[in-house]
């Protein structure tokens, strides 16, 4: 049988850095979405946080254990990272992702500002906090958008896309780091 | 344009995409007849002045009545439609 290589979705495009902004693709070992069922978002929190340590996340927010991650991904949707699963059956729709999402972390002086031309909410500090993530448009594409820190940010957008969210980052922060 | 998601807050308008008048969320009865499934199925106002209408929210997947005004272009109001009364 063919010897299959696991590529992550941007492979060999990151690392790079781009004035003081840098890129850098964030690798996980699995990712599921949960979408509880109507009536059940209580019971599975519960089971979450005995599983994972963490809640089901409310809207526009992000929780986190020593294991695992939650972002919300939309009406009655979470992204849960890494961490045992427990079993859900009957209470949510879990569907596996782990391959599905480009998860590009960048850093550095002026992340606000490279994002600022390619997301159309406001993303500083003082209303996007720490754990704050949002559902938005980066650039053309739908996607996500998470604050990790005071000069970062996670942003997610499908595999399919991994390209073109490196081409779009990259001429933001070089056009800036230009000015 | 700037419509406000229940779940995400204020958005860009080119975040949405428009479906039509908030008509599609009362479904007549199957043996309403065909008066009433004529007008659910094709006869719309076209109000100067307030109207509801269907908005997606792509980036959240949130199904959104939005209030409106057509003269003023003022967005007063959004519901999910899951909690719109029917």
């Amino acid at each position: 049988m063919a010897r299959l290589l696991s590529q992550t979705p941007c492979g060999d495009q990151l690392p790079r850095t781009i004035g003081q902004v840098a890129l850098t693709e964030v690798t996980i070992t699995r990712m599921v979405s949960v979408a509880p069922f109507q009536g059940q978002q209580k019971q599975v929190s519960d089971a979450m946080k005995s599983a994972l340590g963490l809640r089901f996340p409310g809207a526009n927010r992000v929780t986190a254990s020593e294991s695992a991650r939650a972002i919300w991904a939309g009406a009655g949707i979470a992204l849960v990272m890494d961490g045992k699963m427990p079993d859900l059956a009957g209470q949510a729709a879990v569907t596996d992702q782990s391959d599905a999402w480009t998860i590009v972390a960048i850093n550095g002086a002026g992340t606000e500002d490279v994002l600022a031309r390619l997301v159309p909410i406001d993303l500083r500090r003082s209303t996007f906090k720490t754990g704050h993530t949002a559902r938005t448009l980066i650039g053309h594409m739908t996607g996500s958008v998470s604050r990790t820190g005071a000069q970062g940010f996670e942003i997610m957008v499908m595999r399919s896309m991994a390209k073109t969210l490196v081409h779009d980052l990259t001429r933001a922060a070089t056009l800036l780091a230009g000015r | 344009m700037r419509i406000t998601c229940p779940h995400c807050g204020e958005r860009d308008g080119r975040e949405f995409t428009y479906r039509g008048h908030a008509l599609a969320l009362r479904r007549p009865a199957p043996d309403a007849g065909e008066a009433a499934w004529d007008d659910y199925l094709h006869n719309r106002e076209n109000p100067a002045g307030d109207t509801s209408d269907l908005w997606y929210h792509g980036p959240c997947g949130a199904w959104i009545k939005v209030d409106r005004n057509t003269l003023t272009h003022t967005v007063s109001g959004s519901t999910l439609a899951a909690k719109v009364a029917r």
